[in-house]
């Protein structure tokens, strides 16, 4: 047997709260991340990923009360992104109980972070996450974006990934910007091509929207999937995934 | 243990302490993380976590004595459960980088990188688990989750020791051990969902 294709609920957190809408029937309260946390731990996620988006010291702090009262309840690994730069950034949300941490433009900023990041906690604690889009004229044909896919970043999103596992990340979180959103599928080009430059786990991300997308990103190179509005609408359930995956002769772990 | 804590975690400056501290409470036991090694010796379970780096956490477990901790425990039959990086210290050395660093010594063997294509070995994996293991009691066929890079791929089974291997890429490597009231996992029973909290309680048990 191998090591199963983890399925990665993604939630968006803005000053402590859930900020895309979900329909999950049996919650008290719908914007709670820590119970919807909860809830997909139960129906058999293999990891959270928690995206604090807030701007805000106030929120942030918010969000490290989250992260704190997830860690008290689910005990299944949490990653935890946004607006992470520094040792010291990583030490505080390490501290708050998650497991890993990702970082984004923080990196872009400054790729000499990733080092003395992984130097210090080890390279598994360390996820690249890399917003990528479609750029002809590129040498991979695809190129890192910030500000929410808005920007170029002026990279090269294949040679980004590569030189994130020189600097010392353990994982590489790909996130397909034309594809996020549309539910029309990953962009399986893309996680080949990453999948062909770099040795470390590959979660991939963005488009999913029925189950039928999720083996075709694991046959790309994909070792998990990542997916935050199929999973908020309660348009899939990660057992779903599940199912679709294993029928397609994946390994998958039944919580 | 009039008013002592039933369970001890470690503290050596390595880890998330707090999810494996939250991992035992659960069981329904008294916890207390702490770095006294009196303490540590004298309560009724001791679990020795550890996250990155082996030469690390080794000098941090040589600062609050943990190494005669360990070993005065194991003389004692106190129960001790080692996790991961924890797991990895109680065999000879370690090697990561191509620098060597001693380790406890309580087990032959030398920690090394996998040979796996994909590292880390990221994720929920199965075990094939010892004949008569009392740790992976009701859970033999689950998955737990693993995160590492290095690991001891040579542990001689004999009568009074118990090895539960798993595989990644191809390399086959010790996942866990029960030797007396000595036991390690190289996986992370905290962060194994139910499984893991039926590990934790099969272990807890013994107490």
């Amino acid at each position: 047997m191998a090591v199963a294709v983890r399925v990665i609920p993604c939630l968006d957190v803005h000053a402590g709260r859930v900020v895309k809408g979900v329909n999950f029937v049996d919650l008290r309260d719908a914007g709670d991340p820590v119970e919807l946390g909860a809830v997909y731990d139960a129906e058999g996620a293999d990891e959270l990923t928690f995206l604090d988006i807030s701007a805000s010291t106030e929120g942030r702090e918010t969000t490290l009360d989250v992260v704190r009262r997830t860690a008290e309840t689910v005990f299944i690994p949490l990653t935890v992104g946004g607006g992470v730069g520094s040792v010291a950034d990583v030490d505080v949300l390490l501290r708050a109980g998650a497991d890993k941490v990702a970082i984004n433009t923080g990196a872009i900023r400054r790729p000499e972070v990733i080092g003395e990041i992984t130097r210090r906690f080890g390279n598994q604690v360390l996820v690249l996450s890399v917003d990528a889009r479609r750029a002809p004229g590129t040498p991979s044909g695809f190129e890192v974006t910030t500000h929410g896919g808005r920007r170029a970043a002026g990279i090269d999103a294949v040679e980004w990934a590569r030189r994130g596992v020189g600097e010392g990340v353990g994982e590489i979180l790909l996130n397909s910007m034309d594809a996020d959103g549309t539910t029309a599928g990953f962009d399986l080009e893309m996680i080949a091509a990453v999948r062909a430059a770099v040795d470390v786990p590959l979660i991939a991300s963005g488009g999913a929207g029925r189950v039928e997308d999720f083996p075709p990103a694991v046959e790309a190179g994909a070792d998990a999937v990542l997916a935050a509005t199929v999973f908020h609408f309660g348009t899939l359930r990660v057992a779903d995934v599940k199912d679709a995956i294993a029928a397609a002769g994946h390994p998958v772990r039944r919580a | 243990m009039s008013g002592g804590p039933d369970v001890v975690v470690l503290d050596y400056g390595s880890g998330n302490l707090r999810s494996a501290e939250r991992a035992i409470a659960r069981t329904g036991v008294d916890v207390l993380v702490t770095s006294d090694p009196e303490v540590a010796v004298a309560a009724p379970g001791l679990v020795v976590p550890g996250v990155g780096a082996y030469a690390a956490c080794m000098a941090g477990l040589r600062a609050v004595g943990g190494p005669d901790v360990i070993a005065a425990r194991q003389e004692a039959g106190r129960p001790t459960l080692a996790i991961c990086v924890g797991h990895q210290i109680l065999f000879e050395a370690g090697i990561e980088h191509g620098v060597e660093a001693d380790g406890c010594g309580v087990w032959p063997g030398v920690v090394e990188q996998l040979h796996a294509e994909r590292l880390p070995h990221m994720g929920w994996n199965t075990v094939e688990v010892a004949e008569g293991s009392r740790l992976f009691d009701g859970v033999a066929d689950d998955r737990f989750y693993f995160v590492h890079s290095y690991g001891v791929r040579a542990l001689e089974e004999r009568p009074g020791r118990l090895v539960t291997w798993a595989e990644h890429g191809g390399d086959r490597f010790v996942a866990g051990v029960e030797e007396g009231s000595l036991w390690s996992t190289q996986f992370h029973p905290e962060k194994s969902g139910d499984a893991g909290a039926r590990l934790v309680a099969n272990w807890v048990a013994t107490l």
